[in-house]
């Protein structure tokens, strides 16, 4: 009997993502249609206790915890191996996994070797009447929005960060920690060596709360340091369309849309983006987009809570002036 | 160096209709060609033959109408295109699809590095990739931002996990998924354009065609279409918008309403 719900909680050599007690939030609502435990699995090689506690907090009632040598942390193979085991261990009914890029390499490893169905970068999963887990994701770079319904078990999908509400953790929660077990072949598991970092992230914009971002009305790089000075002045950060990153004036860690990254910030200013459809799939449930364009019919206005009819390059250096003259007066 | 190339023939998600009573797209309403992304996996493989010599072949798994799409990827100079194409192949999901890519590859035999983009338009999972690997047993990297290194046995990558970048060396066989912008070596990849001639002469290649049975002795028949989709798609809909309220404002007003909402918010 397939029942609880398993929560994949990722960590990689860099702690827990906390994306991970988002899915615990949610796997605790499902449970309560679903029946059985939520469950969680981590791999980690040091403060195996401390990652075990904090996902019981936030709502784990069984923790398995695979120990792996540090080396071996960020070999996603040893992953899925263990991710793998637990499955037939705890025979779960719904299988959730942050869709992070390591979330959607690994997942579907898992799924196939399960031979399972795994729906990819889900914005909702909800119980139906006939208590069939129902899966909601975007397709068609984000035009449209399907359900759908898994056939076999575990039910397998990875789920959009920061779409389910983070949980207060309780820390009175009390649970069971297993300590498991893998048998590990070498370094390089089955064919894969991981060589180290390569490069850090400039920026995590899925987690930044403001964005200004620029589009394609920029005249020149230099011109970057007027928005610069506004996402400072703002605690926030800088991020841009396509076009900037293929000329070369902006980094790819700072492109928003559909192959760049995702964004749910609270405010989002738009400066010069027309709003194709695939920046759109990227920034489409800020909670407010502000938009600041010369033309009053580009299509971002329709997706915008206020829309600012006027040349950026007016509007921006006017709106620092302003700021700053609030800032002196406090 | 056998290099197979996983190509997608796509519909331009800004002109496609979609029927959101039956649930599936309007076929009729755009042409297929090649997945933006796989452009790029297209183009590493034709860089990495130059360097090491070999062969690449192209494959999809489409309606008959996906031959357009792998007439271009002749056209921008892979040696060889199948399609795989039978109403035994449709309606399938990530997993029924990777199984029959799998299928075809170890048909073909003798690969050593299987390509492709990191997701598709329209069906946006990233995930059959990582799924064929599992399927061959091979190892892969997903989100492939710079292919460093390439030689007879392995392959060198930048793979980005989300929180940073990382450098893993794959043993061949192998695959790997293509972000953009993807660097090969150091060089920045743009897609080539294929010459007039070259398209010209695409136009009568081959393109070998395989049906469900051709795959009958690498693979279960029932693994393919809707008969191996472990996924039903319940319902679509068109994406609503969000009711946001909407204010237009111009000029110097524009100023004070940002200023507004910002303070509202308190961050001024
Ligand atoms: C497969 C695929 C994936 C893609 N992925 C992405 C993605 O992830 N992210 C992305 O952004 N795009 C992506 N694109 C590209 C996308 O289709 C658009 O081409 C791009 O978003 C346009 O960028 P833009 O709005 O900055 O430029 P444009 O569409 O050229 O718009 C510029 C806008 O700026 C306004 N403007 C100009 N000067 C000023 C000024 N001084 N003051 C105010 N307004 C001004 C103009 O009125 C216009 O509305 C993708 C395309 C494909 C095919």
């Amino acid at each position: 009997m397939w029942s609880g719900v398993l929560v994949y909680a990722e960590n990689y050599g860099r702690g827990l993502k906390s994306s991970v007690f988002e899915l615990l939030g949610k796997a605790s609502e499902l449970r309560t249609r679903l029946g059985g435990l939520v469950y969680s699995i981590t791999l980690a090689s040091e403060e195996v206790d401390v990652h075990a506690e904090e996902l019981i907090y936030y709502g784990s009632d069984k923790v398995l915890v695979y120990r792996v040598p540090k080396e071996l942390l960020p070999n996603q193979l040893v992953h899925r191996d263990a991710l793998v085991d637990s499955v037939k261990a705890l025979k779960p009914k719904l299988v959730l996994i942050s869709a992070t890029p390591w979330g959607r390499s690994l997942g579907p490893r898992v799924a196939a070797h399960l031979k399972t169905g795994i729906t990819a970068d889900c914005l909702d999963i909800y119980v139906d009447e006939n208590g069939d887990v129902v899966q909601v994701r975007p397709a068609f770079t984000g035009n449209v929005i399907a359900h759908i319904k898994t056939l076999r078990t575990p039910v397998i999908a990875t789920v959009r960060p920061k779409v389910f509400p983070m949980p207060e953790p309780d820390h009175g929660r009390k649970g069971d920690v297993l300590c498991m077990k893998l048998n590990i072949p070498g370094n390089d598991v089955a064919g894969v060596r991981v060589l180290g970092v390569a490069r850090e992230k400039l920026v995590k914009l899925s987690e930044a709360e403001v964005i200004i971002s620029v589009g394609k009305g920029l005249r020149s790089r230099e011109d970057l340091r007027l928005f610069e000075e506004l996402a400072k002045a703002l605690g926030g950060q800088v991020a841009c369309s396509r076009p900037l990153v293929d000329v070369g004036w902006m980094e790819r860690d700072r492109q928003v849309g559909f192959s760049g990254n995702v964004v749910r910030p609270r405010i989002y200013i738009a400066c010069g983006i027309s709003g194709a459809p695939q920046h759109l799939a990227g920034m489409r449930d800020s909670e407010y987009v502000i938009a600041v364009n010369t033309d009053s019919s580009a299509p971002i206005g329709r997706y915008s809570d206020l829309l600012v009819v006027g040349d950026f390059y007016e509007v921006i250096p006017k709106l620092v002036e302003r700021i700053k003259e609030l800032k002196s007066k406090l | 160096m056998n290099i197979v190339v996983l190509i997608k023939p796509t519909p331009d998600v800004t002109k496609v209709r979609f029927d959101v009573e039956r649930g599936v797209v309007d076929r009729s309403s755009a042409e297929l060609e090649i997945n933006q992304f796989d452009l790029y996996a297209v183009e590493v493989a034709l860089l990495i033959k130059e360097v090491l010599g070999g062969s690449v072949t192209a494959v999809s798994m489409a309606p008959p109408q996906g031959e357009r799409a792998l007439r271009d990827a002749v056209a921008r100079g892979v040696d060889k295109a199948i399609l795989l194409t039978d109403g035994r192949f449709a309606g399938a999901d990530t997993l029924a699809t990777s199984y029959t890519l799998a299928a075809a590859v170890r048909k073909l035999g003798g690969y050593d590095l299987i390509l492709c983009g990191e997701k598709s338009v329209d069906g946006d999972t990233a995930h059959v990739g990582p799924e064929v690997a599992e399927h061959l047993n091979v190892p892969h990297a997903a989100f492939v931002t710079r292919v460093v290194e390439v030689s007879s046995n392995k392959v060198v990558v930048e793979s980005d996990y989300g929180d940073a970048y990382y450098l893993l060396e794959l043993q061949l066989p192998a695959l790997i998924s293509l972000s953009r912008p993807v660097v090969f070596r150091d060089r920045v990849v743009e897609p080539r354009t294929p010459r007039l001639g070259d398209v010209l002469k695409a136009r009568r290649a081959r393109v070998e065609v395989w049906d469900a049975y051709y795959l009958a002795d690498v693979a279960d028949l029932e693994g393919f279409g809707l008969a191996g989709s472990a996924t039903r798609v319940v319902r679509v809909f068109n994406v609503f918008e969000k009711d946001r309220n909407s204010i237009t404002v111009s000029g110097e007003e524009g100023v004070d309403r940002i200023l507004e909402v910002l303070r509202s918010r308190r961050l001024v």
